[in-house]
């Protein structure tokens, strides 16, 4: 197990590689920079300024300092478009936030979908079972940037309870609204993922053993089907986390929540390329990472997978 | 007597429609007492087992009675059924590669039975599921008790199945096609297992089966199912003898036979009923040879016969075996 664990971060190191060059080349190839605007430069100007970031040097020299720099130095540069800002200040400024909401997002989505998707698939046909897949779907359709201003209307404009952005310093109520509005479309996915999943393993024969034995039925769920029923639920959780921890744009522009998804989306509009370097590295990694404990999880749980 | 099945009905609420699985099945069975339930897929036999069980799938619904120990089974709730199974009735499964839940230790899910029914600590558990996996002859069973299902065989995992369905010596073993996802050699094994705990611990067995050799010289009495309905009963020997029913007498026709040179395998012409759309008569009338115009009309009666035997068959007994 500790090998393959080893094997598998060994093996991120070159699909991290591939992931910077390719970024470099697209962003590259895209036409513009991160300082062209509405009104040009003079030439002597934009050329000091190239010079100081590097840009006037050869491709291969850019991507070979860049990536020397991160690792080596674990120095992202500096940010071209927020000055004497470096890319690690940004990250290290918005992705304490980021995580904080999308780790209780996470936690969230988690308790209530999987909860919510056993229970339907227990009481399978009745009340609770609709309404659980009724309250799934509604909430599967409903898009964050629309979720976000109803709860802005509910809960500040009308009912004057929590304060409508901001962040000061992750104070419970500024994460509340974050967090409803990121986690409900994955908590949605989740709860379904886990009635189907639940639903199935529920008529395998071996449940129909686990009955036979005389086991109550808050044991054979709990004992018997739960394990076997998270498997795929868990196989989603791993990029869903990653997907959550490194935020969402949406929710950081209602908010004002001030995490790394807002500075990614202006990176991209800014050509701020260190910045998109940055974060793209980021959540690559972390999806790497993720990806991997949820294999391990997988081998954890199914005792058939050995590595 | 230890088990009084009293007209026993099960229909499954499907999208189609309702559909009749058991109808109106009786019977009885005494102490240390071996039945064969015997019929073709579809009969009904499984669904009989399950029902007395409570295994029934969600849309599944039993009536009638099943007096166990002078318990109706049937009117216990959820927690009093829980308390019968597995310590007064064990059973086991036709696949056995799936019956064992794969991702526990096949320790734990011994252990769980003895801890669950007779209150035994982790330790005393262990070491009696240690015990009836010697009895059921699994090698090494200290060490491999450990294991999970997939390290076993399917024959050494029907072994571990039956033994932990004996954990609780319970006094009725129904075993549902025990044998049907062997191999030939294992099936006699599996056969010969189940024979040494009826000896050794003096325990009832149904045996759920399509296999009439398997049947033979093992079970005290059989039971013949079609459409969910009994067509044929009685002591073994004098029905595999003389069968008295034509879907018996073909049933026994078409048991590949070693020592006949015939080119072509024997079958019942026609296909098993269609169980939402049952005749008002007898089920067997649309295949039977000896069909008259009653028979799809009037359901025949179950009628004792030689003291213990029974036969639902508007045709005589003369002319069935003439």
């Amino acid at each position: 197990m500790l090998s393959f664990i080893l094997k598998r971060l060994a093996i991120a190191v070159p699909t991290l590689l591939i992931l910077v060059v390719l970024s470099f080349v697209l962003m590259y190839a895209a036409p513009g920079g991160p300082f062209n605007s509405d009104r040009p430069l003079p030439p002597q100007v934009l050329a000091n300024i190239e010079a100081k970031y590097g840009l006037d040097q050869p491709f291969w020299k850019q991507i070979v300092d860049y990536v020397t720099n991160v690792v080596f130095h674990f120095d992202f540069g500096p940010s071209f478009q927020y000055e004497d800002r470096t890319v690690n200040d940004v990250i290290a400024q918005g992705f304490p936030v980021t995580l904080t909401y999308g780790f209780w997002s996470f936690v969230l989505a988690v308790v209530v979908g999987v909860s919510l998707g056993v229970a339907a698939a227990i009481r399978q046909n009745s009340w609770l079972d609709y309404l659980a897949v009724g309250v799934s779907i509604g909430a599967q359709v409903l898009p964050n940037f629309v979720m976000a201003p109803i709860l802005l209307l509910i809960f500040t404009l009308w009912l004057g309870w929590l304060p409508g952005g901001g962040w000061n310093g992750g104070q419970w109520q500024y994460l509340i609204m974050p967090v409803i509005a990121l986690s409900t479309s994955y908590m949605a996915s989740i709860a379904r993922i886990t009635r189907s999943s639940m639903l199935e393993v529920l008529n395998s024969n071996f449940i129909r053993t686990a009955r036979a034995k005389g086991l109550p039925g808050g044991r054979v769920i709990r004992k018997h089907a739960l394990k076997p029923a998270m498997l795929p639920v868990i196989s989603y959780l791993g990029p869903a986390f990653v997907g959550m921890i490194t935020g969402s744009v949406i929710i950081d522009i209602f908010f004002s929540t001030g995490g790394i998804g807002v500075y990614f989306v202006n990176s991209a509009f800014n050509r701020d390329y260190s910045v998109i370097m940055g974060i793209t590295i980021l959540v690559g990694a972390l999806t790497i990472l993720f990806n991997l404990a949820v294999d391990v999880i997988y081998a954890w749980i199914d005792p058939k997978i050995r590595y | 007597m230890l088990l009084n099945i009293d007209n026993l009905r099960v229909t499954f609420d499907t999208p189609d429609g309702e559909v009749n699985a058991v109808n109106g099945v009786s019977f009885q069975l005494d102490q240390r007492e071996t039945l064969a339930i015997v019929g073709e897929s579809g009969s009904g036999k499984s669904q009989t087992a399950f029902a007395m069980m409570g295994l029934l799938a969600r849309n599944g619904k039993a009536s009638g009675q099943v007096n166990f120990d002078g318990t109706d089974l049937l009117k216990l709730s959820p927690r009093q059924l829980n308390k019968v199974r597995s310590d007064q009735i064990g059973m086991i499964f036709q696949d056995p590669m799936t019956s064992l839940n794969p991702y526990i230790r096949i320790s734990d899910q011994m252990a769980e039975v003895l801890t669950l029914h007779k209150g035994m600590s982790k330790k005393d558990a262990l070491r009696d599921s240690i015990r009836m996996l010697d009895a059921v002859k699994i090698p090494d069973a200290a060490n491999r008790i450990r294991s999970y299902p997939h390290e076993f065989s399917g024959g050494m995992r029907q072994r571990i199945m039956i033994a932990m369905s004996l954990l609780c010596r319970p006094r009725l073993l129904i075993a549902d096609e025990p044998t049907t996802a062997l191999d030939v050699t294992v099936q006699a094994q599996i056969m010969q297992l189940l024979a040494d705990i009826r000896d050794d611990f003096g325990t009832a067995i149904i045996l759920i089966t399509h296999d009439l050799g398997v049947v033979a010289g093992f079970c005290d009495r059989t039971l013949v199912l079609y459409g969910g309905q009994i067509m044929e009963d009685g002591p073994t020997d004098p029905t595999f003898a003389d069968p008295t029913h034509p879907y018996t007498r073909g049933l026994l026709r078409a048991v590949p036979r070693l020592d006949r040179t015939d080119d072509e395998l024997l079958t019942i012409a026609g296909e098993p009923p269609d169980m939402s759309r049952l005749p008002q008569g007898c089920p067997f009338s649309a295949r039977c040879d000896y069909v008259r115009n009653v028979c799809p009309n009037i359901p025949p009666e179950l009628r004792t016969f030689d003291g213990n035997r029974r036969r639902a068959c508007h045709v005589s007994r003369e002319e069935v075996t003439a």
